[in-house]
């Protein structure tokens, strides 16, 4: 009964709340009103709807939350499917093999004769992907906050423009060119920022990427300004021409090998002394620098990595795309690696990797709702934070866990 | 590892592949029109897509071209290059035979590689790039509306011989089109040797205030004005002229001249000039689709209508002479076939631009575009 | 050294600086209560922007005119914007209260991009034109090269607020509450204070605050679209980081630095590098002091 009430004045509140907006629509020019109230009445349904759906979820995670608090046996917890899964090695084997064969004829799958288009999109996702493992170091790992992570993206792939037109240098020379390129700018970033809190890195980074683009569309003598720099080659195999399918298909590959060097990368980086020291900095800063975590050494090294990838990754996107102008590097864009990273789970490599594919997928397929888009993208990040804080994947870290009924397991880390 | 998950994206992924696969088609005619459809730009992209919808229902009623039907593939893409590239691919690989678009510029160079490669002709209604068809590159772009650098070269001799500057200002909006316009606006002026350009600086679009550039407009005692960009950046700078009491001419592109600038601007519109196509409602078939869209939508055609009109009946035209879908017949029966559209009788020249357009100056007179002879 | 220029640039560039202060402190206030960048203040800006338009329009059209439209509109605005930042703060800041530092920030994304995207779709995303609400004032007639009469009503109401907002938080009740819940929030339920409706309290002033400063702003620029939001968010927020976050006057000094280091890289180098003046100064600033203009150094206690 409280429930209904509640709803209820909810749903008025809303009513009220978007009455002038959703119901009233001026034309200054035709000098005319148009009221809509059929829109009232929507937001009126809808708002009690959810209101009562929520305060549900609300009550359900609070029950949760008592539970988890006042659980006696903690080890006999049940763990997350995805856990399981993790810990049976056999199965977890089969269920990699099984993914990896898929993503190797998926191009076969899903093209013929001359239509290439769901490789470009997979293409355009995969790209998205290694992006998100790559703020994953700096932002999931290390607990940088770095919202202008887009600029390092533009470095690499106007690095491979400008090197390819003025210098020919060809697409597998410029590959670690623009990693090592993406990676300068990410030390230049992170001298300065050293110092500064959580907060604050966030302006500064996004003020980084800003001037990034600004500069790319400005000085137009070197960067080609707002028209951008056209007709970027495509990577050759060793010299042959390949035709429009043939050439997407290879850059599919490329960038699938690519997405796996990253993922076994930074797994091994997680497991490391640096990714410890990461992981160390981001859950506190100033008992880690008294553990003897070299401070600069341990943020720089986050920044320089993470920046690495999306140079790297920049040339692919360059090379794909055949034209690029400072258009594609917004801070919508870095907004958009930043959810992937946070809605896939902080650090979690195979949530990173879902939340990417997702956010990239879904909207081209779902291109009849194109209109919505942005407004439900807002909306799950905000419903994702308040339900699943964590993300999608819960970040396993390596456990060495004693049961009391003796002998160990070991919970393999993912 | 949560293989329900990644195996269910798989299986939408894939499942969305397999009913997208071109179902074998009818034996039809697949015209593509491509632009801006949602977004900020979209006021500059639905009036193409009113156009060709149109053309092709009178078509189809009147049996097709050849006897078949032609069906109408839609794309938008908000103007932005990397969407731009997918909707090439999607069109081409739904076997796209012409393709009527797109909308900007930029949009088209990141289309063009696509088509170029795939043999497709493109003709656009809007895209006024000049390199685009003079730069020779792609030989299967066309467009029924001139080029930029017309445009700059005419806003420069106006502001130079009828209005007798001496001293201008040149400003634009950092965009490509903007950017553009202003800088052969720029060389136009310097070439001519009659005026000196005194100023020459970009203005951030979405920003609150220009009144650093708009004093040093004041500082420089300039004569005249010339903005290359789109009608927001260009009402702005108008009000805080206005407003900080600096009265000269102000000359803009086909960007500007539009009922959004009127709009937008109200009375500081008022004396302001604007380049754009030339005034093409003397032609008889011009206003008869004009009345027909009145009738139809109840209000009056937006940018780019007519050239989007006109492109769409020249695709149709050339489809008929050349029998068919055949690329080179097609681009020899846009060069040698003239049509008659809603821009007056056209062809198409060596390069792509369509014989017969051209640009002429216009003034805001009593709130509405009248052309300055 | 032409000095009539200089001055010129000066008198723009405190008007600049006092529109980005009139959005920083709405910034400034939510931070300094809950450590929280909330940025869907600017969309806050935005709605107050819109729903003054959409009330000047009823009202015009139905035949009023004069300097009661301006104050209808103003209030009406002021009001939905505070109805529209209490609901803010209670669906998308609120159950995260305890979250890590990460999750509001994203959430506060988030909700910028839903709200700018509701109004888009509710309204339209083209550019309307927006009536210039404060009439030229005679008494301003031979300033206007320098400072319009709108820029002068901006002025003056940031000098206002700025006074008000101390007052409040010195010598009111509300403001004492707020000063032990920015202090120390445990401590401050456990003496008795309601929390919850302190910070409710602190985000209905923001939001009011930037609900006047979008119908004064869009009046001088002349138009709005939903996307000034973003942008003024963006430079208000530099802004109050510039001054150091959390401090009121900060705020202000941070704006006016701001507005008036733009406007001067305008006017003597370019313009179309303005927004890289904006952002090279703050990071020139946070190198050479982390806190800010005006911030403390917080010491962190181990």
């Amino acid at each position: 009964m409280m429930h209904l009430k509640r709803s209820l004045s909810i749903g008025l509140w809303f009513m009220f709340l978007t009455l002038p907006l959703m119901v009233v629509r001026v034309n200054t020019v035709s000098r005319e009103i148009e009221w809509r109230w059929m829109n009232l009445v929507w937001a009126g349904v809808c708002a009690f709807a959810i209101a009562w759906l929520w305060q549900f979820s609300i009550e359900r995670r609070a029950a949760k939350r008592m539970q988890v608090a006042t659980d006696d046996h903690p080890e006999k917890r049940q763990h997350s499917l995805a856990q399981r899964l993790a810990d049976d090695p056999v199965l977890s084997r089969r269920v990699l093999i099984g993914v990896g064969l898929l993503a190797l004829v998926f191009p076969w799958l899903v093209s013929s004769g001359n239509s290439f288009y769901h490789i470009n999109v997979m293409v355009s996702a995969l790209i998205f992907v290694v992006l998100g493992l790559g703020l994953n170091i700096t932002v999931g790992l290390a607990g940088l906050l770095d919202l202008g992570y887009i600029a390092f993206f533009a470095v690499g792939a106007y690095t491979y423009a400008l090197l390819s037109k003025n210098f020919d240098l060809g697409f597998w020379t410029c590959l670690p060119i623009g990693g090592v390129m993406g990676m300068l700018f990410g030390v230049v970033l992170g001298f300065p920022i050293l110092r500064l809190r959580g907060d604050y890195l966030a302006i500064v980074t996004l003020g980084f990427a800003s001037i990034t683009k600004i500069v790319l569309e400005n000085w137009d003598t070197v960067f080609g300004g707002a028209a951008g720099i056209a007709n970027i080659p495509r990577p050759d195999l060793f010299g042959f021409e390949l035709d429009g399918r043939q050439k997407a298909i290879y850059i599919y590959y490329i960038v699938l090998a690519l997405v796996a060097l990253t993922v076994v990368v930074t797994t091994r980086l997680k497991n490391s002394r640096v990714g410890r020291a990461w992981m160390a900095l981001r859950e506190d800063e100033i008992a880690s620098v008294a553990m003897g975590v070299d401070m600069a050494q341990t943020k720089l090294s986050a920044y320089a990595l993470g920046a690495f990838w999306a140079g790297l990754v920049g040339v692919v996107f360059a090379a794909h795309n055949n034209f690029i102008n400072p258009d594609s590097f917004t801070f919508m864009d870095s907004a958009m690696i930043l959810a992937m990273v946070v809605l896939g789970g902080m650090g979690s490599i195979l949530g990173v990797i879902i939340a990417a594919l997702v956010l990239k997928l879904l909207p081209e397929y779902l291109r009849a709702f194109a209109e919505y888009r942005m407004l439900v993208f807002g909306a799950v990040m905000v419903l994702m934070m308040i339900f699943r804080p964590q993300g999608l994947i819960n970040d396993m870290r390596r456990k060495y866990e004693c049961d009391t009924a003796g002998g160990e397991s070991d919970n393999g880390g993912k | 590892m949560q293989k329900s998950t990644l195996v269910k994206v798989f299986a939408a992924a894939f499942a969305s592949a397999a009913f997208s696969l071109p179902v074998l088609a009818a034996d039809t005619i697949k015209i593509g029109v491509a632009g801006p459809h949602t977004g900020d730009l979209a006021p500059y992209g639905l009036p193409s897509k009113d156009a060709a919808e149109m053309v092709v229902a009178e078509v189809n009623a009147k049996g097709g071209i050849n006897g078949k039907k032609v069906e109408l593939m839609i794309g938008d893409e908000q103007c932005k290059p990397e969407l731009a590239t997918n909707v090439a691919t999607k069109l081409v690989s739904e076997g796209v035979n012409i393709v009527i678009g797109h909308v900007c510029s930029g949009a088209t160079k990141a289309a063009l590689g696509i088509y170029k490669e795939a043999k497709i002709i493109t003709i656009s209604p809007s895209a006024t790039n000049p390199p685009l068809t003079k730069g020779g590159e792609y030989p299967n772009f066309y467009r029924t509306i001139a080029p930029d650098d017309d445009q700059a070269q005419l806003a420069a001799m106006f502001v130079i011989e009828k209005l007798g500057a001496k001293k201008v200002a040149v400003l634009h909006d950092k965009g490509d089109y903007g950017k553009g316009f202003a800088d052969f606006s720029k060389e136009a002026i310097e070439k001519s040797g009659k005026a000196k350009v005194v100023m020459y600086e970009g203005v951030q679009p979405g920003a609150m205030d220009y009144s650093a550039v708009i004093q040093k407009l004041g500082r420089e005692k300039v004569d005249a004005v010339i903005f290359g960009g789109y009608h927001p950046e260009a009402s702005k700078l108008l009000a805080q002229m206005g407003k900080k009491k600096i009265k000269v001419p102000f000359v803009g592109p086909d960007g500007i001249k539009g009922d959004g600038f009127l709009k937008i601007a109200g009375k500081d519109a008022e004396g302001v000039y604007a380049t754009g196509p030339k005034d093409v409602t003397q032609y008889p078939l011009n206003a008869k689709v004009r009345a027909e869209y009145k009738a139809k939508y109840g209000k009056e055609p937006g940018t780019f209508f007519d050239q989007a009109y006109a492109a769409t009946l020249a695709a149709v035209n050339a489809i008929k002479v050349a029998g068919g879908t055949n690329y080179d017949a097609l681009g020899k029966a846009l060069k040698t076939s003239p049509v008659e559209t809603t821009v007056g009788k056209i062809k198409f020249d060596a390069k792509g631009d369509a014989e017969g357009v051209g640009f002429a100056v216009y003034q805001v007179k009593n709130g509405a575009f009248a052309e300055v002879k | 050294m032409d000095f009539e220029y200089l001055f010129q640039l000066l008198c723009s560039g405190v008007v600049k600086g006092s529109i980005y202060a009139l959005i920083a402190l709405g910034y400034t206030m939510v931070y300094g209560i809950i450590q929280l960048i909330n940025f869907a203040h600017g969309e806050i800006y935005m709605i107050g922007a819109f729903v003054a338009l959409i009330i000047t329009g009823v009202v015009t059209l139905s035949g009023y005119s004069g300097f009661s439209v301006l104050i209808l509109a103003a209030v009406v605005a002021a009001i939905y914007a505070a109805a529209y930042g209490f609901t803010l703060e209670k669906i998308a800041y609120r159950p995260l209260r305890g979250a890590p530092r990460l999750s509001p920030l994203i959430s506060a994304i988030g909700a910028s991009i839903f709200l700018m995207n509701y109004v888009q779709l509710a309204q339209t995303p083209d550019f309307l034109p927006f009536p210039e609400l404060v009439p030229e004032f005679e008494f301003m007639e031979p300033w206007v090269q320098y400072v319009s009469s709108v820029d002068m009503v901006i002025l003056v109401v940031t000098a206002l607020v700025m006074v008000a907002l101390t007052v409040l938080i010195k010598y009111t009740r509300i403001g004492k509450a707020m000063r032990a819940t920015q202090q120390d929030q445990v401590m401050a339920r456990l003496v008795g204070i309601n929390v919850d409706r302190v910070i409710s309290a602190t985000f209905v002033i923001g939001s009011i605050l930037a609900a006047i400063g979008g119908v004064l702003i869009a009046s001088r620029t002349g138009q709005i679209n939903t996307a000034i939001g973003f942008m003024a968010g963006i430079k208000a927020f530099t802004a109050a980081v510039l001054g150091g976050i959390g401090n009121i006057p900060g705020a202000v000094l941070g704006g006016l630095v701001l507005g008036i280091a733009e406007t001067f890289g305008a006017g003597y180098i370019s313009s179309a590098y303005e927004d890289v003046f904006a952002f090279g100064l703050l990071v020139l600033i946070l190198v050479l002091r982390p806190a800010g203009l005006l911030g403390k150094a917080v010491k962190q206690k181990v």
